[in-house]
């Protein structure tokens, strides 16, 4: 006999069955679903192919996104030349793995492949349009770009500052939590809500010599948390359609290892994000703008060198200029941009001059791209930038150009 | 819609091009410290970025950086190569004991404290019973190369323990005791040397300090290694241990090995600041500038402040034999109450006494320490004329002169010494 019919046992095998395996044989046959995944007997080589997706693609789709871009970049009248980047090669799987269970993941491939990373794999579990359960390595909902970070829906050729260094965009964790939406009226309202495993004591031991976000990133973290204190993650927003959405959000945890062997071996240091994101249409333009501000609790030892506060903020505008009717594009369009942003990496003034602290970003990029569908943009920016040193001395002047495009595929 | 057409194919042409009309040009030379030595070999010039990079490379915890630190890079505390922010000055304290004089208290973790440390680890702090506190700021880099290629029988030329020509002015040889890390940097720094015996030179079995606020330093190599070990808890080759830090204990040592940089990047750091060019001087032709220069000897400040000093013969050719002006002497000189922080180091310097500071770049200061000037060891003086105030002991004559000096004088000295 066989257990799902599939795999006959040899003759010899043969022998009578003992009370248990009787009872446990007639389980199987009333809860046939459940013995799929709890009991298969499955011959351990064939394991590989004995996936439910395999034969039914109708349920799987692959795809993902590639981005590449030439930049020429002078600084204070020094440059290096041109040079060129494959950024990101990202592959997606999408499976509807039932009416109410979808599974997403994106694997990313930064500068082919000097970086590898899993930045998302999770499974949904939809209750109802209002309440959609969320595991896995989720995408923390603070700010609006962590969450629609995929290159081609960008305009401009670089992430804007402030949701790569202020907001660690992206910035993806293990964990689970819940999301949903209502309508009200003619509004909806969105809800995010997470609970993850956190960033981790990069955020002030890292190789930049300031207090730098995105280092408390950590593959590790996928696996364990640092300090067994999960972080809380959460976004409102509010979305008009056809004018825009304003959002709120929130990121906060402990980032230290503070506990070693159930002993507590160094304060709690705890770092908050809080980000309000619009994004609207005013007449024919788009803006979209996005400020945060961090709270970081840095060790007393640290502090003047590594902020305690940081800003960052920027504008997008955007106007399409241009729907030319060419080689075949029904939607193509060429559109206009401006971006301004700053990034204050340490607020605050020195304790022994009273004079501020320097350590900041800010940039101007105006900027020019082409989609013939909406899906792959072709993109064009000048960028110039000031960056002042953490004694705030007189700015150092970065200006160039970008070319890059980026597609859906 | 053609100038929207043609704006994409503008910028393309404007990149192709290589435009300069839309990038930063590069700041005046005059307004900037870094930069080679003229007639340098490419060589030598990919040496000395490589020493440039490696100046501004910030350590991490993972790397090696502290436990205990003040800085994470050279160039947090010499941003620019130019003299240092205050939030970077150095603390160095001591007591004075009666039986055997300064006590650099190195069993509470002195001379210097280091009040920064890595995520986990107890930074340092003051001892009880420290009678004495110096804070020292960073000084400016440029044109070390030259200082450090003064031979050793120049400053002894230059002393006047005794002031034997009776100028009231006793500049003295800081001495250092031999250690082990002293004779290695001075035995390594020989190595290739076309007058190997010109540095180095034992007077009454000390070595001549030359470089820190007191001479602590007896050349390049000494120094760069002793900042990464006491400023950043680097360890090298010749300072392999890490910082002492009574209040870790035996915790005092980070999980890094030993030595934390190599001895290829240290030599290429102290490579860069050999041939890092002299600051540069501006409106050396002004005659309100020439003026001033006059007065400044006149009223005996380049007594001190040595205007000119030669360079020995060395390995380098651009350091070779050269003449330059860089306006100290290199010797210790009592500089009076004011300035007695109750600190000393090295075998002989008094708590009053200090190194004459270089005075090249002087022009340059506030803007490489956030656009405001911190003059003199501590950064306590916010303007030149606030620093020549503070001057006192040996120095009191000149100081007394230039206070004397008519307006008309005092504007052309500022010119001056704001053209260095």
């Amino acid at each position: 006999m066989t257990v799902r019919g599939r795999h006959p046992v040899r003759e010899g095998s043969r022998r009578s069955l003992s009370a248990p395996t009787t009872l446990l044989l007639l389980t199987l046959v009333a809860f046939p679903r459940v013995a799929v995944g709890q009991a298969d007997t499955t011959m351990a080589q064939d394991g590989l192919y004995d996936r439910p997706f395999i034969g039914s693609l109708s349920s799987t789709s692959i795809g993902g996104y590639v981005e590449g871009n030439t930049n020429y970049f002078v600084e204070d009248g020094v440059s290096d030349g041109f040079s060129m980047e494959l950024r990101r090669f990202n592959i997606f799987l999408f499976s509807q793995v039932s009416q109410r269970v979808r599974f997403l993941s994106e694997l990313e491939f930064e500068h082919g492949t000097e970086e590898i990373a899993l930045e998302t794999a999770l499974i949904d579990f939809q209750i109802r349009p209002s309440l959609v359960l969320r595991g896995g390595i989720v995408l923390p909902p603070i700010g609006y770009l962590n969450q629609n970070h995929d290159s081609p829906q960008w305009d401009f050729v670089d992430r804007p500052l402030v949701t790569t260094d202020i907001i660690p965009s992206t910035l993806s964790e293990v964990g689970f939590g819940a999301y949903g939406k209502f309508a009200l009226n003619d509004l909806v309202l969105s809800y995010d809500a997470y609970l993850t495993n956190g960033l981790g004591d990069g955020v002030v031991g890292n190789e930049v010599g300031r207090t730098n976000i995105p280092s408390g990133k950590g593959e590790e973290l996928f696996g364990e948390d640092n300090n067994g204190s999960p972080a809380v993650s959460g976004r409102v927003g509010l979305r008009r359609p056809g004018t825009g959405e304003v959002g709120l959000s929130y990121y906060g945890g402990y980032y230290n290892s503070f506990r070693l062997e159930g002993e507590d071996v160094d304060e709690r240091r705890w770092l908050g994000i809080t980000a309000v994101d619009v994004g609207v249409s005013i007449g024919r333009a788009d803006l979209r703008a996005e400020l945060a501000y961090a709270t970081i609790d840095v060790p007393a030892g640290l502090r003047e060198l590594f902020g305690q506060e940081q800003w960052g903020g920027y504008l997008d505008v955007l106007l399409p200029v241009w729907r030319p009717r060419f080689l075949g594009y029904a939607d193509a369009v060429v559109t206009a941009g401006l971006r301004l942003e700053r990034v204050d990496y340490n607020m605050g003034a020195f304790t022994s001059t009273d004079g501020s602290i320097g350590d900041d970003v800010t940039a101007v990029v105006p900027g020019v791209s082409f989609r013939p569908t909406p899906g792959t943009v072709f993109r064009a920016n000048y960028r110039y930038h000031w960056m002042t040193d953490l004694q705030g001395n007189d700015p150092a002047r970065l200006a160039g150009f970008q070319l890059g495009f980026a597609t859906y595929f | 819609m053609r100038v929207v057409l043609a704006l994409p194919a503008l910028l393309l042409l404007v990149v192709a091009a290589g435009c300069d009309i839309l990038t930063p040009d590069a700041p005046l030379e005059s307004t900037v410290l870094d930069g080679t030595i003229e007639g340098m070999t490419a060589s030598q010039v990919r040496q000395h970025f490589a020493g440039d990079e490696e100046f501004g490379r910030v350590f991490s915890v993972a790397e090696g950086l502290g436990p205990i630190f003040i800085a994470a890079s050279c160039e947090q505390c010499h941003a620019g190569d130019g003299k240092g922010h205050p939030v970077f000055n150095l603390q160095r304290f001591g007591r004075l004991l009666p039986s055997t004089g300064f006590d650099p208290m190195v069993e509470f973790g002195g001379p210097q404290l280091q009040h920064r440390a890595i995520p986990g680890y107890p930074p340092e702090a003051i001892p009880a019973g420290a009678t004495g506190l110096a804070s020292l700021t960073p000084p400016a880099v440029t044109g070390l190369g030259f200082l450090d290629a003064v031979e050793d029988q120049t400053l002894i030329d230059m002393a006047d323990p005794c002031d034997l020509d009776d100028d009231r002015i006793s500049g003295r040889l800081q001495l250092l005791d031999p250690t082990p890390v002293i004779d290695e940097a001075i035995a390594l720094e020989r190595l290739g040397s076309p007058n190997p015996l010109a540095r180095g030179t034992l007077v009454d079995g000390r070595y001549i300090g030359r470089f820190g606020k007191k001479g602590l330093t007896v050349n390049l190599l000494h120094q760069t290694v002793g900042a990464y070990h006491q400023d950043m808890g680097i360890t090298s080759d010749l300072i392999a241990e890490d910082l002492f830090n009574p209040a870790a204990g035996s915790r005092a040592a980070d999980d890094v090995a030993d030595p934390e940089v190599t001895s290829a990047a240290v030599a290429n750091v102290v490579f860069y600041l050999k041939t890092l060019r002299v600051p540069p001087r501006r409106n050396g032709d002004d005659p309100l500038v020439q003026e001033g220069e006059i007065i400044f000897r006149q009223t005996g400040c380049a007594s001190c402040h040595v205007p000119t000093l030669v360079t020995g013969a060395s390995e380098i050719e651009v350091l070779d034999r050269k003449e330059f002006h860089p306006y100290t002497d290199l010797l210790l000189h009592d500089m009076g109450p004011e300035l007695d922080d109750g600190y000393t180091e090295g075998a002989v310097a008094e708590t009053s006494e200090w190194r004459t500071a270089p005075l090249w770049g002087l022009g340059l200061a506030a803007d490489f320490q956030g656009g405001e000037m911190f003059l003199l060891h501590d950064g306590r003086a916010r303007s030149i004329e606030e620093a020549v105030e503070y001057h006192g002991g040996e120095a009191s004559g000149s100081r007394g002169a230039f206070l004397a000096l008519t307006p008309n004088q005092r504007a052309a000295i500022m010119a001056f010494l704001e053209s260095l």
